[in-house]
């Protein structure tokens, strides 16, 4: 039964492929993500940008704000907890959030150990910056993947080496022979069925979405060529000119990244993009957070 | 045989693997000129029925895909799918309005309610079912055919050229339900 429940978590990941999942903090702002075509919503109480503006401990949001994006709109809702905070994870379990995301935006709860998720029957997605990253979190009981990037920023230049990153090991990976499969587990710091999963298929054995920095139709259609299977939109929707416009620009970016023609329509007249951050303009990197 | 795939959003793969394995040609549908292609059959994947519902419409497509099926183009629907051809969905939109069912959705609630099952599907036997945030058919209609009960509630119907299924068989690996379709088409 158990093992039921974790291939049901991942095939929820499988259906959100193709789509873009974006941060709300308000019903109102929900039902304009639901409208604008997001397959899912993230709910929290700051979007990145303003975490990185307010400084301070950032924790999981009040469940009473999560319950009311959850009645707003038909869509799964996500929320956001601390790493290794079990028991905000209980939390959010205990409200029946679709998904999880064990998450370096918020401060982490603890340096050392990550949730075990296997104890959980609701579904987790958690970052990475390269591919043993990504399998640990797989070893500990994630669903589902996704770049770290650099949240907040609208620079989408660590999302994009994040995911060259994974890619170019995932092909390192397939190109080994079998007997050596076992040096790079230990390499990697992951469990060895994990790589010979990857070094058999290609890819993780989960649904890898791009996330943090992606701003804009072309930084969308930019990661889903580099290899996501969907993307994850923060700050760079209801921190710009106009949230409805560019939201929907995204979707479509996403669901047809490979016609550069729409890509110049979509991209037109979208109004003002998030004032962009660059990484050498921050002093903390969410990225370095939990490895 | 060729089969067009709406590969705007959700797992639609996967019903290209299961083609695949049946060795059955097919192409994706991601915009307005993809529907110039010759297609025999129509398959709407599992993802989300709101996303695929708008994009059809700011695409272009919804109306040329309604003729048709409307005019007996094969369409089999997965879950989102399914939603996508029911002619009423409990307070929600309805899309293409095709298939004389009532539907439910999200009907078992958050992914806490998301399932696996095994069940007898019409003329096929017993196959593997998995329900994600799954709708199920509250009623079918005059002209439908119910292919599968699960816990007591309609998953799987087929009226005239249209298939449907509440679960996904694209996400386990028995390809019957899609050779099921296939069938279909060529008789």
């Amino acid at each position: 039964m158990e093992e039921n429940r974790y291939e049901l978590n991942k095939q929820l990941a499988q259906m959100l492929k193709g789509g873009v999942i974006m941060d709300v903090t308000t019903p109102e702002q929900a039902k304009i993500a639901e409208e604008a075509g997001a397959c899912a919503v993230m709910a929290l109480e700051r979007i990145p940008a303003d975490i990185r503006a307010a400084g301070g401990v950032s924790r999981m949001s009040d469940p009473k704000m999560i319950k009311g994006i959850q009645q707003a709109v038909s869509i799964p809702v996500m929320a956001k907890c601390r790493i290794g905070h079990f028991m905000e994870a209980r939390i959010l379990e205990a409200i029946e959030i679709d998904y999880i995301d064990e998450s370096e935006v918020l401060s982490p709860a603890d340096d050392i150990y990550h949730i075990n998720k296997h104890d959980f029957k609701v579904p987790f997605v958690c970052g990475a910056r390269d591919l043993g990253e990504a399998l640990r979190r797989i070893g500990e009981g994630a669903s589902m993947i996704r770049t770290k990037g650099e949240p907040g920023t609208g620079d989408v230049v660590q999302a994009v080496r994040h995911m060259r990153a994974m890619n170019a090991e995932i092909r390192r990976i397939q190109n080994l022979r079998a007997d050596e499969l076992f040096e790079a587990a230990k390499q990697l710091q992951v469990p060895a069925e994990l790589v010979q999963y990857v070094h058999e298929h290609g890819k993780p054995p989960v649904v890898n979405f791009a996330a943090g920095g992606v701003a804009t139709p072309a930084d969308a259609a930019l990661m889903m060529h580099l290899g996501a299977e969907g993307v994850f939109v923060g700050s760079g929707i209801f921190k710009s000119g106009n949230p409805e416009k560019r939201a929907a620009a995204i979707v479509k970016a996403v669901a047809n990244y490979n016609d550069a023609g729409m890509l110049a329509e979509l991209s037109a007249d979208l109004g003002e993009a998030m004032v962009g951050i660059n990484e050498q303009e921050i002093r903390l990197l969410m990225a370095e957070r939990g490895k | 045989m060729k089969i067009g795939i709406l590969a705007l959003q959700g797992a639609f793969l996967e019903h290209e693997h299961m083609l695949q394995r049946l060795e059955t040609d097919y192409f994706e549908i991601r915009q307005k000129k993809d529907l110039e292609q010759q297609m025999d059959g129509f398959i709407i994947p599992g993802g989300e029925s709101t996303v695929m519902g708008k994009l059809l419409k700011e695409l272009d497509m919804f109306e040329i895909l309604r003729d048709r099926i409307l005019s007996g183009l094969p369409v089999f629907g997965t879950c989102a799918g399914l939603i996508l051809l029911a002619k009423e969905v409990e307070d929600n939109p309805t899309y293409f309005g095709s298939m004389n069912i009532r539907v439910k959705r999200n009907a078992y609630g958050r992914q806490l309610g998301s399932f696996y099952t095994q069940q007898d599907f019409a003329g096929i036997g017993v196959i593997p079912m998995s329900f994600i945030r799954a709708p199920y058919i509250a009623e079918a209609y005059e002209g439908v055919q119910i292919l599968a009960w699960a816990d007591g509630k309609i998953v799987a119907a087929r009226q005239g050229n249209q298939l449907v299924t509440a679960f996904h068989p694209e996400v386990n690996e028995d390809v019957r339900v899609h050779q099921y379709f296939l069938d279909m088409i060529s008789r």
